[in-house]
């Protein structure tokens, strides 16, 4: 893969010359990557093309035009309603990921400037408990589609869950209905909603949101899939082929639109929402923070 | 099949065992009916009912369970009028872990459809042990459609594990199916009342689940995930589902406290198995108490209710964050 063009300012390094946190290893090519390297090129190895873990600031930075982004429904935060305990409570779980990523749940949500048009704009975040869909995942979809409906928003969801909120039992299952209904009402409404599948994405938002979108975009390399590939090992006793639940499997079996490296996807979204709205009127007002 | 044959029923089993020793004994000598039978034929009823008044969760799955509960089938045999049978999701096949037709409840024209478990092996593998396929689930959307296009409420009966978790629910996208449900059932302009007659195993019941009533049976469970899997996530392991099962709240009491199931419909004593014909009266009675209730909304109405009820559905706290805790030693992993 060519995307970035930075093939020979690569140094190789070898293991003792490497501070921690300045080197990566590519879990695809296994070279070592350095890691400011890879920043710039989005996380994404100028090698090879493997796709790495991505925080959320860098995704907003990512799809949002410069200075354009109003979060929204920050102060929404889980309780431990159930009084949930496992080997940890939800309370400890809920304080060890806050403290970990500094966020306060698995979504940022808010409306944003892509390429000049007003979107309304979702980032989900695999580091907070596994992207897993609870009340405020739910809640805060919801809030983004609902407003997108009431303001005639495009809505992008950068979809990522590697399953569901347990510690919130029922409620975290209930979140995919509301979701979805929340989308009906978005499609009725003639406005486009573009999911963006990351790694992971399984589950119930898998059967929910990320599933329903006009057009479904995925990340190269990205997990995704319903049932979670132990699980299936279990009940049908078999291996599973090559390449399963992976992007070109879903694209082959008619799931996915598109396959699109990080380089691309502004573009490419810019592209399907010129072509799905019109092109961006002059005359749309300039995002005004709040 | 033996009628006892829950660990929990084991006192039950050994009386009725007594009971049955004793009758035979009599029968052997000739003599009438002891009446030491029949004084444990009343302890047998009065344990019976003591045992099933104070299921624990986990119990309660069990029952959910029970290889003798009446399964979907067995309710539309047992008061759907005039059923027919509607076949196929005109995509691929006709999945057998979901049935649905139209036919009538008392004078009501109706679309009732469920998922469908099996009593035997040649049934279990012809309806995956009540687990759908994609198919199943759009099988389940195109008579539903249906239902609306004619002005028919439609009636769900939820009783399955789960949808299967195989490699060609993958390729035929299971999740995309049971999503595409979620939306379109918020579209549906008729009545819909799902009713969780056994087990309500997450995402694959939800696919059939969007309602403006949603009754569980008193021994049913609905629950994001089954005990056994949360406990061999959480607790690392799968004995560990009867602490799951409670932990998860997933009984109809919980769900009606959670504001997530909106009527209990009672079992006969001793659980739905043990008197099916009981219990089709039960569910055939407040199904119809239900849709009466419906017909005073109309179509916009339906349709803004069943919106509000799921929106609703959360719980959360909005405001400035309280301080966290200080980090307890050693740091903890995730
Ligand atoms: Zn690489």
């Amino acid at each position: 893969m060519t995307l970035f063009g930075k093939k020979t300012v690569l140094k190789k390094a070898r293991k003792r010359d490497m501070p921690d946190g300045l080197w990566l290893k590519c879990p695809t090519c296994n070279e070592m990557i350095f890691g400011e390297e890879q920043e710039k090129a989005l996380r994404v190895c100028p090698l090879c093309g493997h796709h790495f873990p991505m925080s959320r600031t860098e995704r907003l930075a990512m799809l949002a035009d410069p200075g354009s982004f109003v979060e929204w429904d920050r102060d929404v935060y889980s309780i431990d309603f159930l009084g949930f305990v496992g080997e940890a409570s939800y309370q400890e779980k809920l304080e060890s990921n806050r403290r970990k990523t500094g966020e306060i749940d698995a979504v940022t949500c808010g409306r944003a400037r892509l390429a000049g048009r007003a979107v309304a704009l979702g980032v989900m975040d695999f580091q907070f408990l596994g992207a897993s869909m609870g009340s405020v995942v739910g809640e805060k979809i919801t809030r983004l589609i609902e407003r997108g409906t009431a303001e005639r928003l495009p809505v992008i969801v950068v979809c990522a869950s590697g399953g569901a909120r347990m510690y919130e039992g029922m409620m975290s299952l209930m979140q995919m209905a509301k979701t979805s209904g929340a989308l009906a009402r978005h499609a009725d409404a003639g406005l486009p909603y573009i999911p963006v599948l990351t790694h992971p994405t399984t589950a119930g938002v898998m059967a929910s949101f990320a599933t329903l979108g006009d057009v479904i975009l995925a990340e190269p390399g990205a997990l995704i899939g319903f049932a979670g590939a132990r699980v299936i090992k279990e009940t049908i006793h078999q291996d599973l082929p090559p390449g399963f639940q992976r992007p070109d499997f879903l694209l082959k079996h008619g799931l996915l639109d598109h396959v699109v490296p990080r380089g691309e996807l502004k573009t490419t979204l810019a592209r399907l929402l010129d072509a799905f709205c019109g092109p961006l009127q002059a005359s749309e007002p300039p995002e005004v923070p709040a | 099949m033996a009628a006892y044959t829950l660990p929990f029923e084991k006192p039950l089993l050994d009386l009725q065992n007594r009971i049955d020793e004793l009758r035979r004994v009599a029968r052997d000598n000739g003599v009438a009916d002891p009446q030491d039978a029949a004084r444990l034929e009343a302890e047998l009823a009065e344990v019976r009912r003591q045992l099933y008044a104070n299921l624990t969760p986990w119990q309660k799955v069990m029952v959910a369970r029970h290889p003798r509960r009446p399964y979907t089938r067995d309710y539309l045999a047992a008061f759907v009028k005039d059923f027919t049978e509607l076949h196929g999701d005109r995509l691929l096949s006709d999945d057998q872990s979901v049935v649905g037709g139209i036919g009538w409840i008392g004078e009501r024209r109706v679309m009732v459809l469920g998922t469908q478990k099996g009593r035997d092996t040649k049934s279990n593998l012809a309806c995956n042990f009540g687990c759908p396929y994609p198919e199943g689930y759009r099988k389940a959307l195109r008579l539903m459609r249906l239902a609306a296009k004619f002005g028919l409420p439609i009636v769900t009966f939820i009783d399955t594990p789960g949808a299967f978790p195989g490699i060609e629910g993958e390729e035929r996208h299971v999740a995309e199916a049971i999503a595409v449900n979620l939306r379109e059932m918020f579209r549906f302009p008729v009545p819909i009342l799902a009713v969780v007659i056994g087990e309500g195993g997450s995402g694959g019941a939800l696919g059939i689940g969007i309602a403006n009533r949603i009754l569980l049976l008193e021994h049913a469970y609905y629950s994001v995930i089954s005990p056994e899997g949360c406990a061999a996530i959480l607790w690392k392991n799968r004995a560990h589902a009867d602490t799951a099962a409670a932990a998860l709240k997933l009984t109809a009491g919980d769900l009606v406290e959670l504001g997530i199931a909106d009527e209990i419909v009672s079992e006969p004593l001793g659980g739905a198995h043990a008197d099916p014909a009981a219990a089709a009266d039960f569910v055939r009675e407040a199904i119809l108490k239900n849709l009466a209730q419906l017909d005073k909304l109309g179509p916009a109405q339906l349709l803004d209710q069943r919106y509000g009820k799921f929106r609703a559905m959360g719980i959360f706290k909005e405001g400035a964050l309280p301080p966290l805790t200080p980090p307890p030693l050693p740091e903890d992993a995730v």
